[in-house]
């Protein structure tokens, strides 16, 4: 909502100035989002008459005028707008002139012809953001006065940000009682008088859909002059609401919209046929709207039909059809009540927002509509002439809004503000806004007003109060609970550890879009088919993720493109998986490591990042959870298929570790792979309360052996088997180097294991030890074909 | 020469000898030389048999007192020489300690991450516990149960992404509100950082952002409460003592409902281009929990009152760090990144 301050005090005048008023309006909950002046500073700018026009002698498209301006001589001034003509009224600025920008107007010589002052479009003025031609003046414009007084223009225009359920104040009138709350000082209205008729023609009106229009006030207004001007000082004021004027018919309605609130529709009555009928649309209708679009409606659309169809999308937008045009004189003026639950999401549906759709969804005054349309007819007689014919009401009193009394206790206003408004501030600061108020021991009776469609129930009394008496005067107080400790279970790892393990190993948080392009989630987890947004905002944020891996990829490219070479990223966050039962939203954490495994550095090899880089931060965090898990080579589409693992518990998967497949790495256009891990985080997070083992007195021993296997053995097979085999003396089983060439078969390597036996209450014996590692070595001879390495 | 005399040369002799070795060594050559089991005062402590029996104590005490100072001079230049090895080897083994040191370098969080953390420690001082909610939420939780029914104009406020006519991305953190009191009964004490979604993008806004929300429900909760709790909170957040204000506004979920500003705190209250030079910065909504809401859920309004808040963490970061475009946030540049170790 943009308005004047000059019109608002004309509505309503306290004698405060406009920051005043401006940080009132605020206070009271009408968000001021910006003061700016109407006009930029210019001086020495006044109505000049065109006297005589003559063709420059040296140049074709500059002429040479003789303006009057009220004093002296006239002036010869040179002038190039193409619309300058004798008998025009123009902004004229003279010697001495400052325009904005800084720009003076001296005496010069066009072409050998002095000029003495210039002619003024109102782009020049800073009035208009482009204009064409000169800023022609009504012909009434007195000569000489000062353009800035003429137009007004030290004035400032107020944007309001207002909440929607501050339907009320979307009109200057709206404003003013605020105005007046905050300041105890009357609204001063302009008088509405009924227009009488001046001839006995009406239009019929029928209402099929009584509860979604209570209130059809209309009448017939014949002969107006469809070239009327609109006076200047509405162009003004249009103008400062930010409405371009559009030819008087619409200039009206706006300006009514504007000042009362009440949307209004002319129809051009040549064009109706048969008479109005205000229902529901036919399934399927179709209306040409004013804005050029065509709608095919559903019934649940409110239109103003006449007997050819529909001619207006109710309380929405007009049809182009009946519209006003240049050629019109007779016009059917409606002013109706739509009921907002009629309105409501109907523009949107059609992909429309109107001031008017704007207004009615929240609520206009059921009482208002009379009014407006005799100020309307009263404008239009005035701007435009013509004959109105007598006002004809349709109006359904039992679908009318009624406002139902209110019960406010006393007591509840301590309850939900925290301190005792004093019942006397009570009853003065609703009765102030227009509430009816009944007294009743320690209670009140409160009726909203007409105009108010936000205030339904007790707590909306109370807003009431807290906002007129003055948020910033409420108490402020310390919150007194309670205390009681909440469950803190210890075997409970939180997400924080982990992120910090992860930033301790080199590793930045990304936080990436959960929404992704379709062309990535394919080609990272092509097997599910991912859950597509209805009304994405782009092709590349049209689908749901279901790893974390699809941003992460991303972001690397974009450092990678900006000359980054060594990447280490996670996230965590919740990916998408469609399945059978719906959709599960599933806690995750995520990584990606590319480029060389430590930063550049002195006294240490330059190698790239692998595989077990990887594992080994895989590792850490696991370890922390102290899950028994297992890694288990598997093949993923998005991962290499000779690098990449399962990581289960319990059977249970847990997530994914591996290099980027080749083949993406390739798509994305990467230099360099990378390698990716992801794991749920729920079971992660399950950590482990540790537990206090009794530690031996006697000297451990520590054997190493090497063993040889086939390459297809895994290192955990053999593992596996050593634990098997051992002794429970063994504390300690570490795999310390993997060795293929020279000296052993090729498809064979060799594994160094690193045991440590410990007993609990003896020392072990050599013979005792000797007799573990035989049989180490037998049951890997048996199981694994294992051979001790020479 | 008298024994005595004897052993005073060969003591004088020996001394020569320690402080002439060069190393360690040739002092052990020395001690060998004197001391050794064939060493010359050894031999003369053998040869002590040969005399007349009365003057063995006498010399073998003269021997021994020669043999303890040949001793004590060969330990002190063994401390000597060994102190000096010990100078060279440190000398040689001396490093440039202002080379960097070696290993993996830190990374770091993300600032949404750093300001989520702060919140959730200010507000779990207070017993607040962090809640989550899901992402795709439903109609209901989203808005029906906060009080803003279809084709309500609040909802044009939201420009929300959907999956169908019942699913969609959560708007705001609100509906983990409705989670939380659904699933337990006052007193309630709620923190719900989260990621929420709206269908806009420019320069100042992003289809995905962070909010959080929080929620009190007691028996003896009021605006003055609301009011209180967050002028300590944004104190502590931005560290200083700002003045903080609240607005009348609306949301359909909080009755009576605010906006909260606090003084800017780039400039001071001045005003500034970060205050658009009002001297406030808006930070957040709030309001006393509306009964409607209440009742979506299943607690009684007459018992119980609430308040509700919801701030924007980006928005929060922005002023705490100085930051001044939000699509940084989700670019993920390392070189932004890395600016929040």
């Amino acid at each position: 909502m943009k308005f004047s301050e000059q019109w608002l005090r004309e509505w309503v005048n306290p004698a405060v100035d406009n920051d005043t008023l401006s940080a009132q309006l605020t206070m009271a909950g009408l968000e001021v989002d910006a003061v700016a002046p109407v006009a930029e500073a210019f001086s020495g700018v006044v109505v000049g008459e065109v006297l005589q026009v003559e063709p420059h002698p040296d140049a074709d498209k500059l002429r040479v005028c003789q303006v009057n301006i009220g004093a002296g001589e006239p002036l010869g001034i040179v002038c190039g707008a193409a619309n300058v003509r004798a008998g025009l009224r123009v902004p004229t600025a003279i010697i001495g002139a400052v325009l904005p920008g800084d720009f003076r107007i001296k005496k010069s010589k066009l072409r050998g012809v002095e000029s003495f002052g210039m002619l003024c479009s109102a782009k020049e003025l800073g009035l208009a953001e482009a204009s064409e031609g000169l800023l022609e003046l009504p012909l009434d414009a007195p000569v000489g006065c000062d353009l800035r007084a003429y137009l007004q223009l030290d004035d400032v225009t107020f944007e309001l940000g207002l909440t929607p359920n501050r339907g009320d104040c979307l009109s200057v009138a709206g404003i003013a009682r605020e105005v007046a709350v905050a300041n105890r000082c009357a609204v001063t209205a302009p008088r509405i008088e009924a227009v009488a008729a001046a001839c006995a023609d009406t239009f019929s009106v029928r209402v099929s859909a009584p509860a979604d229009c209570p209130r059809y006030v209309g009448r017939v207004i014949r002969g107006i002059n469809p070239q009327a001007a609109t006076p200047a000082w509405m162009v003004e004021r249009l103008r400062r609401s930010g409405v371009r004027s559009l030819g008087a018919a619409v200039d009206i309605t706006n300006y009514l919209l504007l000042e009362l609130g009440q949307p209004m529709h002319a129809f051009d009555l040549a064009k109706l046929r048969g008479g109005i009928e205000v229902r529901r649309a036919r399934a399927g209708e179709k209306l040409n709207l004013l804005n050029g679009s065509s709608v095919e409606l559903d019934g649940e659309t409110l239109v103003i039909a006449d007997d050819s169809g529909a001619q207006a999308l109710a309380g929405v937008m007009g049809g182009e059809p009946a519209s006003v045009g240049d050629g019109t004189v007779d016009i059917f003026l409606e002013s109706a009540f739509f009921a907002p639950e009629a309105i409501a999401g109907r523009a949107r549906r059609y992909g429309l927002h109107t001031d008017s759709s704007h207004r009615f969804e929240r609520g206009v005054s059921p009482v208002l509509q009379r009014d407006a349309l005799e100020r309307a007819t009263a404008l239009f007689v005035q701007i435009a002439g013509g004959v109105p014919g007598p006002v004809s009401e349709v109006a359904h009193a039992e679908h009318l809004p009624r406002r139902e009394p209110i019960t406010l206790r006393q007591a509840r206003i301590k309850r939900v503000l925290g301190f005792d408004l004093p019942a006397a501030e009570v009853g003065d600061i609703l009765t102030r806004l227009g509430l009816q108020v009944e007294n009743a021991a320690e209670n009140w009776r409160v009726t909203p007003p007409a105009w108010r469609f936000d205030i339904a129930i007790e707590e909306d009394l109370i807003e009431e109060l807290a906002r007129i008496h003055g948020y910033d005067r409420l108490p402020s107080i310390r919150p007194v609970a309670a205390m009681q400790m909440g469950a803190v279970g210890e075997g409970q790892l939180d997400l924080g550890q982990l992120r910090r393990l992860l930033v301790t190993r080199g590793y930045q948080e990304a936080v990436t879009y959960s929404f992704v392009a379709p062309e990535l989630q394919q080609m990272l987890d092509p097997s599910l088919q991912p859950l597509a947004l209805a009304n994405p905002i782009s092709a590349e944020m049209a689908v749901m993720r279901t790893t974390l891996w699809t941003g992460l990829v991303q972001a690397l490219v974009y450092n990678t493109n900006r000359q980054q070479g060594r990447v280490r990223l996670f996230e965590s966050g919740l990916r998408f998986l469609p399945e059978a039962s719906g959709l599960r939203q599933e806690r995750v954490i995520a990584g990606l490591i590319h480029g060389d495994a430590q930063p550049e550095q002195w006294g240490e090899a330059v190698r790239p990042v692998d595989f077990f880089d990887l594992k080994g931060d895989v590792e850490a965090m696991l370890a922390l959870s102290g899950l028994d898990v297992a890694v288990v080579a598997a093949a993923h589409p998005a991962l290499h298929p000779g690098q990449s693992a399962r990581i289960e518990t319990n059977g249970i998967l847990l997530g994914w570790m591996g290099a980027l497949h080749p083949a993406v790495v390739d798509k994305l256009g990467l230099a360099g792979g990378a390698l990716v891990f992801e794991l749920a985080l729920e079971p992660l997070l399950q950590g482990r309360l540790p537990r206090f083992r009794e530690l031996s007195r006697f000297p451990a021993v520590r054997r190493d052996i090497a063993v040889v296997v086939d390459n297809s053995v895994p290192a955990v097979a053999v593992l596996a088997v050593i634990r098997q085999a051992a002794p429970t003396s063994m504390q300690e089983l570490k795999l310390f180097d993997l060795y293929t060439g020279k000296g052993i078969d090729s498809g064979r390597k060799s594994l160094a294991l690193g045991l440590t036996l410990q007993a609990d209450s003896r020392t072990l014996t050599d013979s005792e030890v000797d007799a573990a590692l035989d049989a180490i070595l037998a049951a890997l001879k048996a199981e694994l074909g294992a051979t001790l390495r020479d | 020469m008298t024994v005595q005399d004897e052993l005073q040369q060969q003591v004088e002799q020996g001394c020569q000898a320690v402080a002439a070795a060069a190393d360690l060594a040739a002092l052990d050559q020395v001690r060998v030389h004197y001391l050794g089991k064939k060493g010359v005062l050894t031999e003369r402590m053998k040869q002590l048999g040969q005399l007349a029996p009365e003057d063995r104590p006498r010399v073998g005490a003269l021997i021994n007192a020669a043999k303890e100072q040949v001793q004590q001079a060969i330990e002190a230049r063994k401390d000597t020489l060994q102190s000096a090895a010990l100078n060279v080897k440190l000398a040689a083994e001396a490093v440039d300690v202002t080379l960097p040191g070696r290993g993996q370098r830190s990374g770091g969080l993300h600032p949404v991450t750093h300001v989520l953390s702060r919140i959730e420690a200010l507000f779990s001082q207070l017993g607040f516990i962090v809640a989550e909610g899901p992402e795709v939420e439903d109609d209901f939780h989203n808005f029906e149960a906060l009080n803003i029914p279809a084709s309500h104009p609040a909802r044009a406020m939201h420009d929300t992404f959907y999956f169908d006519a019942h699913t969609l991305l959560r708007t705001h953190t609100s509906p983990v509100q409705i989670r939380a009191m659904e699933k337990q009964q006052p007193p309630l004490r709620v923190i719900a950082p989260g990621r929420v979604y709206r269908c806009d993008y420019d320069q100042t806004h992003s289809p995905m952002f962070h909010q959080v929300e929080g929620l009190l429900v007691d028996e003896q909760v009021t605006f003055a409460d609301l009011k209180g709790i967050l002028d300590d909170f944004l104190r502590n957040f931005f560290e200083g003592d700002f003045k903080v204000r609240f607005r009348p506004s609306y949301f359909p979920f909080t009755e009576p409902s605010a906006e909260v500003d606090v003084q800017c705190v780039m400039c001071g209250g001045s005003g500034c281009r970060s205050c658009k030079h009002t001297g406030w910065l808006e930070v957040g909504g709030c309001g006393m929990v509306h009964p409607n809401v209440f009742k979506a859920v299943g607690i009684d309004s007459e018992r119980y009152t609430g308040f509700a808040f919801g701030m924007g963490v980006e928005r929060l970061a922005m002023l705490r760090y100085g930051v001044n475009d939000l699509r940084l946030f989700f670019e993920n540049d390392l070189r932004f990144l890395e600016q929040f170790r």
